[in-house]
């Protein structure tokens, strides 16, 4: 008791110099991101998922169903760029935790996912959905439990919502630009108008009837529809040979794709009688179609695989590295790529992770990393982006062959064409 | 337990109060809102399960086609619904303020007739039982004065799904198409997404679902459920005693389609939605293997089949995302396997002889009770 053995001693001051070693490590590793790392009672102040040095996102997708071959390409490209989020220290210096819930390709089981992520596990934002009647479904639980929804497609616009930013185009981005193109250069007078019965191909068609007929002045010359998965489209195929249009503008979805292409090129119509201009055939439904179905037909779309520019070159490249080289990307693909990093800097921008907050920041963010090249966010919460339009090539890409010069402004309650 | 069984006669009983006190007490004491609310919507599945006893088990029809009544059904509850909260206020940045949004994307300026009954809850409520009642009751009588029965009454009730999923999402003008009817938000002004809402629907929808399988036990103890059993075993014997066959089945084929309605309208309200993916084909199918797995002759089983599967498809789909389509493969083929008159049968083969021996009361003594395994 009177002195202690040199051996506790130098026990003793071992444990000292290790502590005293340690905390300063600590100290010097907590140093640099305690600047960086704000409090969690700071960016949560609503009860989200947000930890110390975690933050709980959801993703919402159909991994199984008739929608699984769709969304697959989101499903990755979001884990893609949250991974990578991630990689970079984080959002607000947390790592990145995804829940992946499978939506089934059917719309209750969507509502009741989303619901499960944002009550239950309180996420503080959702990636997710595909089809225009998931996103319909969940909407209404968005807007009431006040999630934030990042919602890939482009779609058929007349909405939106505090709660949802849009990262595909709305309907006009897609269509206008692309049927000036086909005007211009050319020289198309007159349409055939054609899509799978609901909602976006319905919406899409009647904003490119009042621009071809008002404003550009030229000429409808027949507009069908067929139901979701038809595969006979002889009697479409006939009216289209009696019509002869310059441009067959087509909005087919699905495994109806395949059906439609085909019979086109057994029935003759092939790309150099026929101008066809598609609104949804991306680098993934084109794997299903076969290029050589598709080769000389023209995609309106925003992003295409082969684009140039150095975001797109690395994000292909990691892309390929981390799901194989023979996965392609699509449209929808990218613009769900977009989303993570546009929430990232949403949150960083409000240096909060509340949702009012975010939503708020949200205008006005840029995407200067975007593999389309740039977009920004507009107050609308859709993004301005630009237009472009690819030709099929055989190998089931597409070459671009013409650029909107400008970013098109996101318009989804188009005056005049209501 | 001797007293409950004493006190009220039959182990049924003892079983449905079993039944209520789980879902009207266990549950909610036991879990969150937000779960409550989901058994809510499996309850509303199981209305059409209850249904399914009444027309499969006993009355020996197979219909694949019941997510048509509980569809429409859940539709009718939805215009009404739909019409209130699109007022012209909240319309205003439409064409045309006062029609539902999708009314309006498609160009329509005025409400369909079609619509205009749906402005008022009682002619609305009227209809959630009497249209898919009247399909029932066309369809009934056309397929049963014809002795249309077995597999082509299945086929038919098939293709009514068809026709009308078709229908359905062709018109989209009028129903909505694929989407459906979203965005439903008040029932005469009272706000049916929150929570509270919640909990008063959920009891709503155990209370209902207590006085129909009551109701229905009422029609299985008469002599209407005894010659609805003689129909199933005999059909030709009960014709020569002078019963009219066809209009007995009618009369169970309208009673499922009235309950799948009812649960089509629970559904609508507590989910705050409706959409065509319920009225097609595999959906029809779906709530047919809810019965099965509850066990076909019992109403009770019918209401644990059903949240058993839609427990396990919510839990296998939360915790395994890529592999739950193969768990839930494995608990149908599991349960099919194991025990062919399903969850009731596991009841009345095992359990039940266990309690009774251990009461000392011969097994033999109900043998004649409803509850029993299925007869071929």
């Amino acid at each position: 008791m009177q002195s202690k053995s040199p051996d506790q001693a130098r026990k003793f001051s071992a444990r000292t110099l290790l502590c005293s070693a340690l905390s300063l490590v600590l100290l010097a590793s907590a140093q640099p991101g305690f600047a960086d790392v704000p409090p969690t009672a700071k960016v949560n102040t609503t009860g989200l998922a947000v930890a110390d040095t975690e933050v709980t996102v959801g993703q919402l997708h159909s991994a199984t169903g008739t929608m699984a071959i769709s969304e697959t390409g989101s499903i990755q490209a979001e884990q893609l760029a949250i991974d990578q989020i991630n990689a970079m220290g984080g959002v607000l210096g947390r790592k990145v935790k995804v829940i992946k819930e499978d939506g089934a390709s059917d719309w209750p089981t969507f509502a009741e996912k989303s619901k499960k992520l944002l009550v239950n596990d309180h996420v503080a934002a959702v990636f997710g959905c595909w089809t225009s009647a998931s996103r319909k479904a969940v909407l209404p639980i968005f807007e009431k439990e006040n999630g934030m929804l990042y919602y890939p497609t482009f779609y058929e616009g007349l909405e939106q919502s505090k709660n949802v930013v849009y990262t595909g185009q709305e309907a006009t981005q897609q269509i206008l630009w692309s049927l000036d193109w086909a005007k211009n250069e050319k020289k198309a007078k007159s349409f055939f108008l054609i899509g799978s019965d609901y909602i976006w191909p319905r919406t899409s068609m009647k904003i490119a009837r009042k621009h071809i007929e008002n404003f550009q002045k030229g000429k409808v010359v027949g507009e069908e529809y067929y139901p979701l998965g038809n595969t006979n489209f002889n009697s479409l195929i006939n009216k289209i040979k009696i019509a002869k249009p310059d441009v067959i503008f087509a909005a087919v979805v699905g495994g109806s794709n395949v059906a439609f292409y085909k019979q086109l090129k057994a029935a003759g119509i092939t790309a150099d009688k026929q101008m066809l201009l598609t609104l949804s055939v991306t680098e993934d439904e084109a794997l299903g179609i076969g290029g050589e179905n598709l080769a000389g037909f023209y995609s309106s779309m925003k992003y295409f695989e082969s684009l140039t520019n150095d975001n797109n070159k690395k994000f292909v490249a990691a892309f390929k590295a981390k799901y194989g080289p023979k996965s392609v990307i699509g449209d929808v693909t990218q613009a769900a790529y977009l989303g993570p990093w546009i929430w990232k800097a949403a949150v960083e921008k409000a240096g909060s992770f509340d949702v009012d907050k975010v939503a708020a920041a949200t205008p006005g963010i840029e995407v200067k990393i975007a593999p389309e090249g740039y977009v920004k966010v507009h107050q609308n919460h859709h993004l301005w982006s630009k237009a472009r339009i690819g030709m099929a090539q055989a190998d089931g890409q597409f070459k671009v062959v013409a650029e909107s010069p400008e970013l098109i402004e996101p318009n989804p309650f188009p005056k005049g064409y209501q | 337990m001797n007293k409950i069984f004493e006190q009220f006669g039959t182990h049924r009983h003892a079983a449905l109060i079993l039944l209520m006190l789980l879902l009207a007490v266990v549950l909610p004491l036991g879990l969150d809102i937000f779960r409550l609310n989901l058994i809510g919507k499996y309850l509303s599945y199981s209305f059409v399960a209850v249904g399914l006893v009444m027309l499969w088990g006993y009355g020996g029809i197979l219909s694949l086609g019941q997510g048509v009544y509980f569809g429409l059904g859940g539709y009718c509850m939805a215009m009404f619904l739909k019409l209130e909260a699109s007022d012209p206020v909240s319309t205003k940045i439409q064409t045309t303020p006062g029609i539902p949004d999708f009314m309006d994307w498609n160009q329509i300026t005025a409400l369909p007739l079609l619509w205009q009954p749906f402005r008022h809850l009682p002619l609305a409520l009227l209809a959630v039982v009497l249209v898919p009642g009247l399909l029932a009751f066309v369809l009934g009588v056309a397929m049963f004065k014809r002795r249309v029965s077995g597999v082509y009454f299945a086929i038919m009730t098939q293709a009514v799904a068809l026709i009308l999923s078709v229908l359905i999402i062709g018109q989209q003008g009028y129903t909505g198409g694929v989407n459906g009817i979203t965005d439903l938000k008040t029932l005469l002004g009272w706000d049916i997404r929150t929570d509270r809402a919640h909990y008063i629907l959920y009891f709503v929808n155990v209370a209902l679902l207590g006085l129909v399988i009551l109701g229905c036990q009422w029609i299985q103890q008469s002599k209407l459920g005894t010659l609805l059993l003689a129909m199933r075993d005999k059909e030709d014997r009960v014709r020569f005693s002078g019963y009219d066959v066809a209009s007995f089945r009618t009369f169970v084929f309208c009673l499922a389609a009235a309950l799948a309605a009812i649960g089509g309208a629970m559904f609508t309200l507590q989910v705050g939605f409706m959409s065509p993916s319920f009225v097609g084909i595999v959906p029809s199918i779906e709530l047919v293997i809810f019965t099965a797995i509850g066990g076909r002759m019992s109403l009770i089983g019918a209401v644990y089949g059903t949240l058993l599967v839609n427990l396990g498809k919510t839990y296998f789909s939360e915790s395994f995302p890529d592999l739950w389509l193969f768990l839930m493969a494995a608990l149908f083929i599991g349960v099919v396997m194991a025990f062919p008159d399903g969850l009731a049968g596991i009841y009345s083969a095992r359990i039940r002889p266990w309690l009774l021996n251990r009461r000392g009361i011969q097994a033999a003594s109900s043998v004649t009770q409803a509850g029993n395994p299925a007869r071929p």
